[in-house]
């Protein structure tokens, strides 16, 4: 279970990842996030924002339409 | 603790759509934990502009300048499409439709992630616009401080 849960389905660019941004900081280093989206651009924008960001991609995966994220605060 | 990266953004023009391309990107680039600047010159200070009219002294031209271009984020026209001022309505109505953010939104969000707001002062001299009708919480600068801080950024736009 992640330590916080944001859900951001429905938000449309940029807000998804001003969320997960808002939410990476709020917690703190080896604790984990898990994200929800429904934004088509989702795959490709977190994989870049979590690797520019150097944090952890824990889990990536598409569920019913849902983008599911799960990052690791490095 | 590493120095924040830094991204800077020009905005010269002053249509809505590439207003909000603009502010989307900051947005983004603040997301990324990016020191951003976007430095607003010529017609992109239109976007900067209260939406009521402050009354101040002025010159005949500066007068003018002032009724002719748009005073706001609610006026600006489209650079494509404007259809004398249709456009504008119609992406308004599709923004909303898919839950994007408006322009006045996305420019909130800007200030509340720190992203640096910078008008041009030489411009705002020529255009006849005064600090009491732009917006509060923005800095006054010239091409020397956006030099300053887009000597040291990865990402430089022009929009």
């Amino acid at each position: 279970m992640a330590d916080i849960v944001i859900d951001a389905k429905g938000l449309a660019c940029p807000m998804p990842i001003v969320k997960a941004k808002k939410g990476i900081d709020s917690i703190q280093t080896g604790q984990t996030m898990e994200l929800h989206t429904t934004d088509k651009g989702s795959m490709n924008d977190f994989k870049a924002w979590v690797n520019q960001t150097k944090n952890e991609l824990v889990e990536a995966r598409e569920e019913n339409g849902v983008f599911k994220f799960i990052v690791k605060k490095v | 603790m590493t120095e924040k990266e830094k991204s800077t953004i020009v905005l010269f023009s002053g249509e809505l759509d590439k207003a909000i391309a603009a502010f989307i990107i900051a947005n983004g680039a603040a997301a990324y934990d990016h020191e951003v600047t976007i430095f607003f010159t010529f017609w992109g200070l239109n976007t900067l502009r209260k939406e009521h009219p402050v009354s101040l002294k002025k010159g005949f031209l500066e007068k003018m300048f002032g009724k002719i271009m748009p005073r706001g984020v609610d006026k600006l026209g489209l650079s494509k499409m404007n259809f004398a001022g249709m456009g504008p309505k119609m992406i308004k109505h599709v923004m909303k439709k898919h839950n994007a953010l408006t322009l006045p939104q996305l420019i909130e969000l800007a200030q509340e992630q720190g992203v640096k707001l910078v008008a041009c002062t030489m411009t705002m001299d020529l255009l006849g616009l005064q600090k009491e009708e732009l917006l509060d919480g923005i800095e006054y600068a010239g091409v020397a401080a956006y030099l300053g801080d887009a000597a040291d950024a990865k990402v430089n736009l022009f929009i």
